[in-house]
């Protein structure tokens, strides 16, 4: 059967959204990242009927729209924290729910690699740390059982361990899963509706934005890089402070990802997890993140060197990149607080409920956050879960997975180094979530994300998408 | 255009541009029996298609045309020859055989050809792949996005773009700014001098437009669309220009993903498969033509390539080539020089098509001699002053072919 895309549920979107609907929400998220949209489908499945408040004119316009979506097993997260219940908590709902949804997964696990004699040293706390954490079938290697593994590795690999848990997911389609589901079951979604400011009265909030007063039982602030802003902005105080964290990315073109078969973690260091190499589920190869502290919130920007050492970093690990063409370069930001674990809270006599400082484990742990979130919540008003809710299905892009270039009725190859179909970027233009950006189109379909950045599809793109974006995707088209 | 695809023919050739076009006519002309032709694109014709502007045709019909009318003359001539040309047809893999994968609006299928012509061509590099820092706006197009948009669409990406690079497609993409009244604010070319020969070289003067060599493009910023770029000249120092797009151009790659993912043996240095000189790859049943080869060579040369493809299949399906494999390998030694093929010559390997000339290029600019040895024994040298993408040759009748081991292509550099 054909990968079939969510049925469109609306006419093709010239506005974000639909007009700012009447009547009083359960529940207010604030903020459609990988969190907010867990969120969401959540407390709609569990009910409460949900806005999400969106400030950007695209859905994963901030954090989400850069990580290297890698479904964690928590076997290196600090023990007995939040996080390491969100992360396995996310880890098994994802794999509950990820076929039903028709969301990817490559089961590729993870070798967790010593290069240097310290390193070797750190091993055997890690994997005791696992253990600890209940990830119990890591699996202690020596040198020539790494090799043995994954031969294209440089012989000067010391020892390691495997993680057979840890797999590949793709970041943006689980989201997108999320948040359709919710749609699709009664959420509204606001997009370019930043919350500027609100009341509590003691028995409700409401909401200031662009677009009309919002009023909620419940609010949600899962504003990612923003919650300490939105926090101030609502109740008057945050308890953490952001200061993003910086990870750019060097993405090698497909031809590499036969170079590798797991995962390759560094051993962590305090601040970060260090430079990971592994596959996309789209087929590449991905060298990063780099961990850099900033005040920025908006901007991430990409720094040649930062992108060279990256480079022969992965080169250093896997000699073979040498030789490969590289696809794509870009940064994201990391919510990241002065705290270690994540800041979740409920703000008694307010009906306020604070998700911050989720960094690089929350596309992962969304939906483990989502469930404890959704226990804070409980008890706020007699819910009553829909009785059959219906599961979107999602457009398969995994590189494996069968896509919609194989199938009848495709509409053509638009976009020829992912092979995006006509009838693709159709369908994300369409629909309760239509795209409404390019980059919103692109995380939906992967158009123009392959090795020609452009080169050959931007102008059939450009005719197809006329019209049909919030922000057109070429500046004018007055003609020439 | 054809429709329904075959299941078997007797040569495919991948890529109606200049070199798969030419190709097919020729096989056509010297008795092939089914010869088609596959592009992705919705229209045939390749590059020259959206490079609204001569010189083309001056080589293949004696006259010079504009690219879209140059295009259009070498479809009908593979037409009218009998070859069959199927667009929206994206070959997604290669196999021994040999046999190919196609996707179709249909699906996907398989064909198996007697031989099949690799003729995919190049494109331009990206910003991503120069690591070209800054944030990622809307408004950064290689130069054949922007002759897509405006030769093809009518769209006007934006009005003062920087234009990074000197090659001649960068002359390509001013030509195509002045005819959608862009006006680039300036031009820059990391190279000390112009890549592109005079007197191309001479056109920004003429339009008004400051070119600044010895320069990089370092950064670019802007949220939705680009808002300004920032420079690093000579001295060392940054300075940033407004700017509402940018026009990343030049430092062609060969389109040889499909074959990097295959069985047939790609040349590290070319970027394309590696050759000998039938253009015959690894695997005997598989010819390569045009740019596929080497970054970047006219349309007219790949042409030339096309047809003498053509007539190497022609003997290969009568069993009239020489064996593959054996002869000599051709290697291109140091930095300087960027690569040199084919990269085998077979013994008895002329007529029938055969290239008589090695093509090699440098990386930077170089003077000196260069020298081509083999088993330690100078063979051949010449005198070279060259830029980057300027094109050098050595002929094949001054080497030993039908001799085994190595040739061994070095620049002895002059003290400058």
């Amino acid at each position: 059967m054909p990968p079939r895309a969510s049925p469109p549920a609306s006419a093709p979107n010239s506005t974000p959204d639909s007009t700012l609907p009447e009547g009083r929400f359960d529940v207010a998220v604030i903020g459609a990242g990988i969190v907010g949209c867990a969120l969401a489908r959540r407390l709609t499945l569990d009910g409460a009927r949900v806005v999400v408040l969106e400030k950007a004119a695209e859905v994963l316009d901030g954090a989400s729209k850069g990580n290297s979506g890698i479904l964690h097993t928590g076997f290196d997260a600090p023990e007995g924290s939040l996080e390491l219940d969100c992360i396995k908590a996310g880890h098994a709902e994802y794999h509950e729910i990820r076929e039903r949804l028709n969301l990817p997964l490559m089961r590729s696990a993870a070798l967790v690699l010593a290069w240097t004699d310290a390193e070797a040293a750190a091993l055997p706390g890690l994997i005791a740390q696992a253990q600890a954490n209940g990830v119990t079938d890591v699996q202690a290697l020596d040198a020539a059982e790494v090799l043995a593994l994954e031969p294209g590795l440089a012989p000067s690999v010391q020892a390691g361990f495997r993680v057979p848990g840890e797999a590949i997911i793709d970041p943006w389609s689980a989201a997108h899963a999320y948040l359709l589901q919710a749609l699709e079951n009664g959420a509204v979604l606001l997009r370019g509706c930043e919350v500027t400011g609100g009341s509590y009265d003691g028995a409700g909030w409401r909401l200031e934005t662009p677009r009309g007063a919002v009023t909620a039982g419940l609010v949600i602030n899962a504003a990612g890089n923003y919650g300490d802003i939105v926090d101030q902005r609502l109740i008057g105080r945050t308890d953490f402070t952001l200061r993003p964290r910086k990870g750019q990315f060097v993405v090698y073109d497909k031809p590499a990802a036969a170079l590798v078969g797991h995962i390759l973690l560094p051993v962590p260091t305090k601040t970060t997890k260090g430079v990971v190499v592994c596959r996309t589920i789209w087929g590449n190869l991905l060298v990063g993140p780099t961990a850099e502290d900033q005040d920025e919130r908006a901007t991430a920007t990409l720094v040649p060197a930062a992108l060279a050492a990256l480079k022969a970093r992965g080169e250093a690990i896997l000699p073979g990149l040498a030789a490969q063409q590289v696809s794509a370069v870009y940064a994201g930001l990391r919510p990241a607080t002065q705290f270690k674990d994540y800041q979740i809270r409920r703000h008694e006599g307010q009906a306020y409920i604070t998700v911050g400082g989720i960094r690089s484990t929350g596309l992962t742990a969304a939906l483990g956050i989502a469930r404890h979130v959704a226990g804070l919540a409980a008890g706020e008003a007699p819910w009553q879960p829909p009785a059959d809710p219906l599961w979107p299905q999602m457009p398969m892009l995994a590189e494996d997975g069968l896509r919609d270039w194989q199938c009848a009725g495709n509409g053509g190859i638009v976009c020829h180094c992912e092979k995006v179909t006509r009838r693709e970027v159709e369908a994300a233009l369409t629909g309760p979530l239509a795209a409404q950006t390019l980059a919103g189109l692109k995380r939906r379909t992967r158009v123009t994300m392959g090795r020609c950045q452009g080169f050959y599809c931007t102008a059939e793109l450009a005719e197809v998408t006329r019209g049909r974006l919030a922000q057109p995707m070429v500046g004018q088209d007055d003609g020439a | 255009m054809a429709h329904e695809l075959p299941a078997e023919c007797d040569v495919a050739i991948i890529g109606a541009g200049p070199a798969g076009l030419a190709a097919a006519a020729e096989l056509r002309e010297c008795g092939a029996g089914r010869v088609i032709v596959l592009d992705r694109e919705p229209e045939a014709g390749g590059i020259p298609r959206h490079c609204n502007h001569p010189p083309y045709g001056l080589r293949e019909f004696r006259r010079l045309m504009r690219g879209p009318a140059y295009a259009a003359r070498l479809v009908q001539a593979a037409w009218d020859s009998g070859a069959l040309i199927y667009t929206g047809a994206t070959v997604t893999a290669l196999h021994s055989g040999p046999r190919l994968t196609v996707s179709t609006a249909a699906g996907v299928q398989n064909i198996v050809a007697g031989r099949v012509l690799l003729a995919t061509g190049v494109r331009e590099s990206s910003r991503a792949e120069r690591l070209i820092g800054g944030t990622k706006p809307g408004g950064v197009l290689s130069t054949g996005a922007l002759q897509g948009l405006v030769h093809l669409r009518g769209m006007r990406p934006f009005q003062r773009p920087l234009l990074l690079g000197s090659e001649l497609v960068a002359f390509s993409a001013l030509l195509t700014c002045r005819k959608a009244a862009i006006r680039p604010v300036a031009m820059v070319e990391p190279c000390v001098r112009t890549v592109a020969r005079w007197p191309a070289a001479l056109l920004p003067r003429m339009l008004g437009i400051p070119l600044h060599l010895n320069t990089d493009l370092v950064a670019i910023h802007g949220e939705d669309r680009v808002r300004e770029v920032v420079l690093r000249g000579p001295d060392g120092k940054d300075r940033s220009l407004q700017a509402d797009g940018v026009i990343v151009s030049g430092r062609f790659v060969p389109e040889a993903t499909l074959l990097r993912m295959g069985h047939l043996e790609v040349d590290p240095r070319s970027g394309g498969p590696v050759v000998d000189q039938f253009g015959r790859c690894s695997d005997p049943a598989y010819f390569a033509a045009g740019n596929l080869l080497r970054p970047v060579e006219t349309a007219g040369w790949s042409w030339e390539e096309g047809c003498r493809a053509g007539r190497a299949i022609t003997a290969s399906l009568r069993g009239a080539l020489p064996p593959p494999g054996g002869g000599l390998q051709v290697l291109a030694e140091g930095a300087a020089l960027k690569y040199v093929l084919p990269q085998r010559l077979v013994p008895r390997g002329c007529g029938a098509g055969a290239a008589d000339i090695l093509q090699l290029r440098v990386t930077r600019p170089v003077a000196g001699r260069l020298v081509v040895t083999r088993a330690g024994a100078e063979i051949w040298s010449g005198q070279i002053r060259a830029l980057p993408e300027r094109r050098l040759t050595v002929p094949i009748a001054a080497l030993p072919v039908g001799e085994t081991g190595t040739l061994t292509l070095r620049l002895e550099e002059r003290a400058p």
